[in-house]
């Protein structure tokens, strides 16, 4: 940058400007990013986090975007947490308000004494001013005028030009950067050295007109230096490679798309032979039916197969799902979750699916759910639903959702023992066939409700059968006699008291306490902080992780242990509550619902205040522990916290 | 019904295949279907067409949507397995059948409603998705199972058994499939087996999307005077273009005395494909033209049937997408699983 091009720091606002008054805090702050969509923002904005990442220090972002290809606001946030805490906490520290439109209620968003980094090219609306947060004013439109004569790159490079800004603001190692962007460009050499200026104009202005850095800032750590840095449908896509699906079945849909996209990309990468030959067929289907129609062609005939969808397309997927469950075809559902009824909010988050998934379709059906909470969990439960599947003869659906879908997260380094191998469940080959004496499909030979299953072309004379939507006797042959039919569905019960013990266990951290919170999939994000603000005021609680459906004798027990209940989760009508309430035949009255649907993952705030005013209602005393933590208190007998 | 069991009796005069099997082999449970309907005389073809060609009776894949025609793939091939799945879904289940296992042969048993009304849409992608399959439709115009009302495929103007005329144009299967691109069109009547195994061989042995539309009259409700899918008036109007006689590799070619010109195409597994032209100057690999010439027949009344457009060298899904010649059903841990090693790698570009 040359002194020349630099314009002079606008009078009166400069940072600092009389409300700064924190002290100086380190790699614990929420940072907002307020955008237009299609601008180019997403990858300066990625580059920011992973360069805190790199720097060691734990991230979690959220990319708040619209249902827009370009024009519509976005915003992307990045928490900070030496802590650790990855889910979402209400108000910004530090916004970086980029978008006209949306500049007012950007501004209405940072918390007292939180800063606000905008470009004051052109002078500030006074109507926008806030006495009490801090304006950091960086000439941006200015500074990239003289240096980048094409606007579409004089567009793109105002989002590395806050990026460099920051890289002083908050105390950034700027080698990290410069060398993300000399990896990222590598190959295209040309790219490096604009994208490197574009940064360093912003860095120098701030270091040359503002105080720098700004008490909110970053440090290394060793938080996050021994994580992966990776979003939920990834780790995913990563993990149904790993467990061996070879028949990829999809049909476009926000927030599932970036699943089969990734597993097309790692399987080019970790499935093509030797010989060039692709391992593996992906399928993108004319629609969701289709989809879930050609999985189960795929698992019919002896193929690891999986989709992943969304709600809408869930609900198109209904009448397979019926048919599989009845008809015993194993099958892996991937439900990214998102905001519904309808389209609904269709870019927003939500655990709005778990009933419709769980009894999806007509007549008498169920389908085990798996609730992951991390990208680890997304990358051993894609390996754990193909086993499942197998095992069960029966659609196993996985309730992820677009916040852990579609964000980077930290994780720990994915793990697999070259030793494990697969449970392909019960098929009779060859030889098989030849040693039995009868072979029925439907027959229940190990009281397990699971039959023995054969793929076609297996045997000349034995073991082949019609498979049908319709009812059969256990030799596979159509009868509407109530008594097959009865029996049939009776197994199909049994099967799924087997399912019950196969499905993931839940987490449970207990000392005895009087409180219990349940939660499941990504509720879990904020559940760390919601207990320690908890714990400030002197409450301490036992929680419990769900993990899988149907409920294990775990989930019962926890229940009845505990005198209040909390089940926190992201819908509106406690869909989670009622699946227990249904499957262990509970009194609803046994569980307190925590419930948010705005659409956004749901914050440490919400649950924390949620549960304190049941407390309060509840009149239940501060449990806090004498003589530092751990020390639970008796469960009570009694229900005289109750109203 | 099907708990009814066939009795397997072998008339020691019956004629055995290379395999050393008789047609018995070949057949599947009693059908329970009305008497005359001529979905058991397509399922009679497939039958003879698949001991003919001396095919494994259990190497099959038999799927199916939902219907009259959908119930058929029991009465056929009982040595292999059939999937009845759900009403117009089929294409989507024997595309994933097809992906998993493409060593099997795969016959799709469709109907009229179930492929051109409910399944319309599965029925055009699969054709995009050159599955490489023999998908038979048995068009009677009718919803026989929910007691005869019109299906997509009816004529306008064809009445129904109480003398009602359809009101909507027809849908044409076989346009649609040679319009999106499938490489082997045919159509055919139940009534004329001497055309029909032929096609269904030919159709079998095709390496792609193989389609055959044959015309099977629905005693029970479309089979009275009105109706252009009665026995009667599909014999009338219908005019036989091309016919094919398919020859596996090896066999002679025997002199065919049969008018009309002849032409033989070349297979890619060696077998020879004969086609015998009534029309001379009808090309069967110009998809445009067999596209007209359905079309003009189509506004005249007529029913032209036969092998109407062929592509011997067509690619199928598998090679588009690049998969093993070994089944993907058939692959281990030691193919799927790129282990421990390749997952740091993954880690290290998470960093």
């Amino acid at each position: 940058m040359t002194d020349k091009a630099t314009p002079a720091a606008p009078e009166g606002d400069a940072v600092a400007n009389g409300v700064n008054d924190r002290r100086t805090s380190y790699n614990d702050f929420v940072i907002r990013f307020a955008n237009v969509n299609g601008s180019g923002s997403a990858s300066a904005n990625g580059m920011f986090a992973k360069a805190l990442f790199r720097m060691g220090i734990p991230v979690a972002t959220r990319n708040i975007f619209p249902s827009n290809i370009e024009g519509l606001p976005t915003w992307f946030e990045v928490r900070v947490s030496e802590k650790g805490y990855a889910g979402r906490r209400e108000g910004i520290d530090l916004m970086v308000a980029m978008n006209a439109e949306t500049f007012a209620e950007d501004v209405a968003s940072v918390v007292p004494g939180g800063y606000l980094l905008y470009d004051n090219s052109k002078e500030l609306d006074v109507r926008l001013r806030r006495s009490d947060i801090n304006l950091v004013g960086v000439p941006i439109s200015q500074l990239v005028l003289p240096e980048f004569p094409n606007p579409k790159h004089r567009a793109l490079f105002k989002n590395i030009v806050y990026v460099g800004a920051l890289s002083a603001l908050i105390n950034i190692d700027f080698d990290v950067i410069t060398g993300m962007v000399s990896a990222q460009f590598k190959g295209k050499d040309d790219l490096i050295a604009p994208n490197i200026h574009a940064l360093e104009i912003g860095r120098h202005y701030v270091l040359d007109y503002l105080d720098c850095p700004l008490p909110i800032q970053v440090r290394y750590s060793n938080g996050a230096s021994d994580k992966i840095l990776v979003d939920g449908n990834t780790a995913a896509a990563i993990g149904a490679i790993y467990g061996g699906a070879t028949v990829c079945a999809w049909y476009p849909i926000t927030p599932s798309t970036s699943l089969a996209e990734a597993f097309e990309q790692y399987c080019n990468r970790l499935r093509v032979g030797e010989n060039g030959e692709r391992n593996f067929a992906i399928i993108q289907a004319e629609d969701e039916l289709s989809a879930m129609g050609i999985v189960i062609g795929a698992g019919w005939n002896g193929a690891r197969a999986f989709t992943a969808t969304s709600g809408p397309g869930l609900s198109l997927m209904t009448e397979f799902l019926g048919l599989a469950y009845f008809a015993e075809i194993p099958a892996v559902l991937w439900d990214i979750q998102r905001t519904g009824p309808s389209t609904g909010m269709p870019t927003r988050t939500q655990q709005g699916d778990l009933l419709s998934a769980a009894y999806a379709s007509h007549g008498d059906t169920r389908h085990p759910l798996l609730f992951p909470s991390t990208p680890n969990e997304c990358f051993d439960f894609a390996v754990e639903a193909l086993d499942l599947a197998d095992r069960l003869q029966t659609p196993i659906l996985v309730m992820s959702d677009l916040e852990l879908g579609m964000n980077d997260n930290l994780a720990d380094p994915f793990t697999w023992d070259d030793e494990r191998s697969y449970d392909r469940g019960k098929v009779l080959g060859a030889d098989d066939l030849e040693r039995i004496e009868t072979f029925g499909r439907y027959l229940d030979v190990d009281g397990d409700g699971i039959g023995y299953r054969t793929l076609p072309g297996t045997h000349p004379e034995k073991g082949a059968f019609f498979t049908r939507g319709t009812s059969r006797d256990e030799y596979a042959a159509y009868t509407e006699a109530p008594e097959h039919y009865s029996a049939n569905m009776d197994r199909l019960l049994k099967k799924w008291e087997t399912a019950r013990d196969l499905v993931p266990a839940p987490v449970i951290e207990e000392q005895g306490r009087l409180i219990g919170i349940v939660f499941y999939g990504t509720t879990a994000l904020p559940i760390p902080e919601a207990l320690d603000r908890l714990l400030e005021d002197g409450v301490e609680v036992d929680t419990m992780r769900l993990r899988g459906f149907p409920f294990t004798d775990e989930v019962r027990g926890f229940i009845d242990r505990h005198e209040i209940v909390f089940l926190a989760e992201q819908n509106r009508d406690a869909q989670m509550k009622t699946l227990l309430v249904n499957d262990l035949e509970l009194d609803p009255a046994r569980i307190d619902s925590v419930l948010y649907y705005g659409g956004f993952s749901i914050s440490a705030d919400t649950i924390y205040e949620q549960v304190s005013e049941r407390l309060v209602e509840y009149n239940v005393p501060r449990l806090r522990a004498v003589g530092g933590g751990g020390r639970g208190t008796a469960p009570r007998k009694d229900r005289e916290y109750r109203p | 019904m099907t708990f009814v069991v066939k009795p397997r009796v072998r008339h020691p005069l019956l004629p055995v295949n290379e395999l050393g099997l008789t047609r018995r082999d070949y057949e599947g449970s009693v059908s329970t279907l009305c008497a005359g309907c001529g979905h058991d005389s397509v399922s009679a073809a497939i039958v003879q067409a698949c001991a003919e060609l001396s095919l494994p009776p259990h190497k099959f894949a038999k799927v199916s949507g939902i219907g009259c025609s959908s119930k058929t793939p029991s009465y056929f091939l009982s040595h292999s397995h059939g999937f009845n799945s759900v009403h117009g879904r089929m294409p989507s289940v024997a595309t994933g059948a097809n992906l998993a296992n493409r060593e099997l042969y795969c016959i799709g048993v469709s109907g009229d409603g179930d492929s051109a009304s409910i399944g319309i849409g599965q029925f055009a992608h699969i054709v995009r998705r050159r599955i490489n399959m023999l998908y038979v439709v048995d068009n009677n115009g009718t919803y026989g199972l929910t007691k005869g009302q019109f299906s997509a495929t009816n004529d306008k103007g064809s009445t129904s058994k109480k003398g009602v005329p359809n009101l909507y144009e027809p849908i044409d299967l076989v346009s649609m499939a040679l319009q999106i691109g499938a490489s082997f069109v045919a159509r055919s009547f139940s009534g004329d087996k001497r055309q029909l195994v032929p096609l269904i061989q030919a159709g079998l042995m095709h390496k792609g999307f193989a389609f055959i539309d044959v015309i099977s009259p629905c005693v029970a409700f479309n089979n009275h005077n009105g109706s252009t899918k009665s026995y009667d008036y599909v014999r009338d109007h219908s005019e036989r273009l091309v016919s094919a006689d398919f020859i596996a590799p090896g066999e002679e070619i025997t002199v065919d005395y049969d008018s009309g010109a002849l032409e033989d195409v070349a297979m890619p597994d060696g077998s020879t494909l004969r086609l015998r032209k009534l029309d001379e100057d009808y090309d069967p690999r110009d998809r445009i033209q067999a596209l007209t010439q359905v079309q003009r027949s189509a506004e005249a009344g007529e029913v032209v049937t036969g092998l109407l457009y062929v592509d011997a060298d067509a690619a199928d899904c598998h090679d588009v997408l690049g998969t093993p010649a070994a089944p993907l059903n058939s692959l281990d841990e030691a193919v799927l699983c790129p282990g421990a090693e390749a997952l740091a790698g993954v880690n290290a570009q998470l960093r």
